[in-house]
């Protein structure tokens, strides 16, 4: 009996195997299939503002949707500035977050620290957005910007950043509103690949007597930079197509300006404002192809951080 | 734009499975929307025919009118009368509305402030930068203004209520027409942007010495502090019903094709400057004559009896004698595809 059951199981398998196996073929494929579609039907979406312009479309500063000449720069400019701001002061606020879960935080406040900063990654990036534009943005335009006016804007060179009326709004707060925003991304990230180094090697070097600082630096970090520039890879990337939040407090004005306080706006935010009304053929594949760019932009940072990547691990091969 | 196409299609099935067989669809401004929304609320509890109008902005309003996936289209900016010919459409006004400056600065009270179309468009062209330069004191004897600077604040998002007031500057500022021009969305020489009137609305109540534009029921409702304008009879008025029909009351609505007239600078001295009508659109010759019946049916309804929900929400409803001209335009003009005429 047994012996005709099992041979009945290994007839019946081939035909599920390969079905199974073609069945996920096929949902692996479909990724493929989504990107190269998009990709597609942006490129086509934008061939009248392609053949029109060229390249010149991206470094063409001119937005008028009176006479019909759009150019990428200013969006492609604010959205690159805010991302970099959140990067910059997310990057090391997520860093010691998660040093502070992993290493010093007694094992009590684990647990609700974690559970909050996941919470704060759940959050609806509208919320973020109104409460940038009716609670951060009054207090900072009230407290912060006039200080940091009278305190960095008369240095030379970055005094340039720092110019100009407070007005509550611009290319700062959204760089910082951002920048609360990718916090969670890039803390939880950090926090898991840095509870997976081996507690012998951490254990190792503090009875070396390496101080905490000095573990997390050369033993931590070199141990999960992979994981850690994923962390930030996926926050850049969540920085740079933000769109609900940045619009609430960009003040969406196409212009140029050198200073951080003045208002921008972003590819994202460009594209929430303005498809609705985009009339004529030329501004609407203007914004179609804003939306392009963003996704070359996005695949051109994970691309950098994969060779970032492998930079990283063809040196430690030699060094080993 | 075939890619949109298939979009606005697909958003279409989607509504209109969603919305029962007998109703009626349309899509486009957003300006006008409060009042059509309760239009069609009242129209339902007494016919029990439904409308289903997506405020999907004017531009997509004229896109899906000419996909002919809506029973009729609305848009804020008149269209031409060539692009009416070129895709069969009549236009009609359906309702007016007026767009008036707000302004937030500290010690000017609301009303107070007095301007003209010349120095709005400095203003707005960010000549004028400060709040106590000699053009605004001129025009404001006896006010005390503030040494501070001037915040312009704008629409972020393509809308009727900047077309009306981008199309008022352009005829009131000279430098403005050649170096801005009018649109629903324009090349802003200075300012934010907020999204929506209730986003202008807001940065303007955030931010100390600044100046904006709204629609006079967002204005109202939100009991921001409005300008007085001066008119092109050099009278100033303040915004109000009286002066957008007066505005109105003033205008020939069969000098342009598809009686697209813009009520912007209009004489008359009581006459509110920046006024203006939202639009209909219907194609002329009718596939489905059964649903224009409808349409024509539900606008027919609101000229009688939606003149009091319109008064309500501070929109003007359109003179009789307009009513008029649009039911003889739509009994001449609107046929089934034999040439029938249908209304």
């Amino acid at each position: 009996m047994e012996a005709v059951q099992d041979s009945r199981r290994i007839r019946s398998a081939p035909w599920q195997e390969t079905a199974f196996e073609w069945l996920t073929r096929g949902f692996a494929f479909l990724v493929f299939c989504i990107l190269a579609a998009i990709l597609v039907s942006l490129v086509i979406g934008g061939q009248a503002t392609l053949a029109k312009y060229g390249f010149s479309f991206i470094w063409s500063s001119e937005w008028n949707p009176v006479t019909q000449e759009f150019g990428a720069l200013v969006p492609i400019f604010g959205t690159l500035v805010t991302s970099a701001v959140a990067l910059l002061i997310g990057v090391p606020v997520s860093f010691g977050i998660a040093l502070f879960l992993t290493e010093i935080s007694p094992a009590w406040l684990k647990r609700p620290l974690g559970t909050a900063i996941e919470l704060l990654a759940a959050i609806p990036s509208i919320i973020y957005g109104m409460w940038g534009l009716f609670v951060f943005a009054p207090i900072f335009q009230a407290h912060v910007q006039p200080a940091l006016v009278r305190s960095l804007g008369g240095l030379p060179g970055i005094g340039a950043l720092f110019e100009g009326p407070p007005i509550g709004i611009g290319m700062l707060t959204a760089g910082l509103i951002l920048s609360i925003m990718v916090i969670p991304f890039i803390t939880a990230v950090m926090r898991d690949v840095f509870e997976l180094v081996p507690p012998m090697l951490k254990e190792s070097a503090y009875g070396l007597g390496a101080t905490t600082w000095e573990v997390v630096w050369h033993v931590v970090l070199p141990y999960t930079k992979v994981g850690v520039i994923g962390g930030i890879m996926l926050g850049l990337g969540r920085a740079l197509g933000e769109t609900m939040a940045v619009t609430f407090v960009i003040g969406n004005a196409h212009q140029l300006a050198a200073s951080l306080m003045a208002p921008g706006n972003s590819i994202a935010s460009a594209l929430a404002n303005e498809f609705t009304e985009a009339v004529g053929e030329v501004y609407f594949s203007a914004l179609i192809e804003l939306g392009l760019i963003l996704f070359l932009i996005t695949t051109l940072v994970l691309a950098l951080s994969k060779v970032l990547l492998l930079s990283l691990a063809g040196r430690e091969g030699r060094r080993t | 734009m075939r890619l949109q196409h298939w979009i606005v299609a697909g958003l279409m099935l989607a509504a209109g499975s969603a919305a029962g067989a007998a109703d009626i669809t349309g899509a486009g401004a957003t300006f006008p929307y409060p009042i059509y929304a309760k239009w069609a609320d009242a129209y339902k509890k007494a016919t029990g025919v439904g409308l289903n109008y997506q405020s999907i902005g004017s531009g997509g309003g004229i896109k899906q009118i000419t996909a002919k996936t809506v029973a009729f289209g609305a848009s804020d900016a008149p269209l031409k009368g060539e692009d009416l010919e070129k895709n069969g459409l009549l236009q009609f006004p359906a309702i007016m509305g007026g767009v008036v400056p707000v302004y937030n600065v500290k010690g000017l009270k609301p009303g107070e402030l007095k301007l003209s179309g010349a120095l709005l468009g400095d203003i707005f062209l960010g000549k004028v930068k400060t709040w106590n330069d000699a053009a605004i004191a001129r025009l404001n004897p006896g006010v005390s203004l503030p040494n501070q600077a001037i915040s312009v604040v704008h629409r972020s998002d393509g809308s009727g209520t900047t077309f009306l007031y981008s199309n008022y500057l352009s005829k009131a500022n000279a430098e403005w027409k050649s170096s801005v021009g009018e649109g629903t969305a324009v090349k802003w020489p200075t300012g934010v942007g907020g999204k929506g009137n209730e986003g202008v609305a807001n940065y303007v109540a955030r931010i100390d010495g600044s100046i904006g534009y709204v629609e006079y029921a967002f204005a109202k409702q939100n009991k921001l502090a409005f300008a007085q304008m001066m008119n092109k009879d050099g009278k100033l008025v303040a915004p109000s019903d009286d002066s957008f029909k007066a505005a109105a009351a003033g205008a020939d609505w069969s000098s342009a094709a598809g009686m697209g007239v813009i009520l912007t600078d209009q004489a008359g001295a009581r006459s509110w400057p920046i006024t203006g009508a939202s639009f209909i659109l219907l194609h002329k010759v009718q596939d489905k004559p059964e649903i224009a019946r409808e349409v024509l049916r539900f606008f027919d309804w609101a000229f009688q009896s939606g003149a009091k929900m319109a008064d309500d929400l501070d929109y003007v409803p359109m003179p009789d004698k307009v009513v008029q001209q649009i039911r003889a335009a739509w009994k001449a003009q609107i046929r089934d595809a034999t040439g029938k005429p249908i209304y």
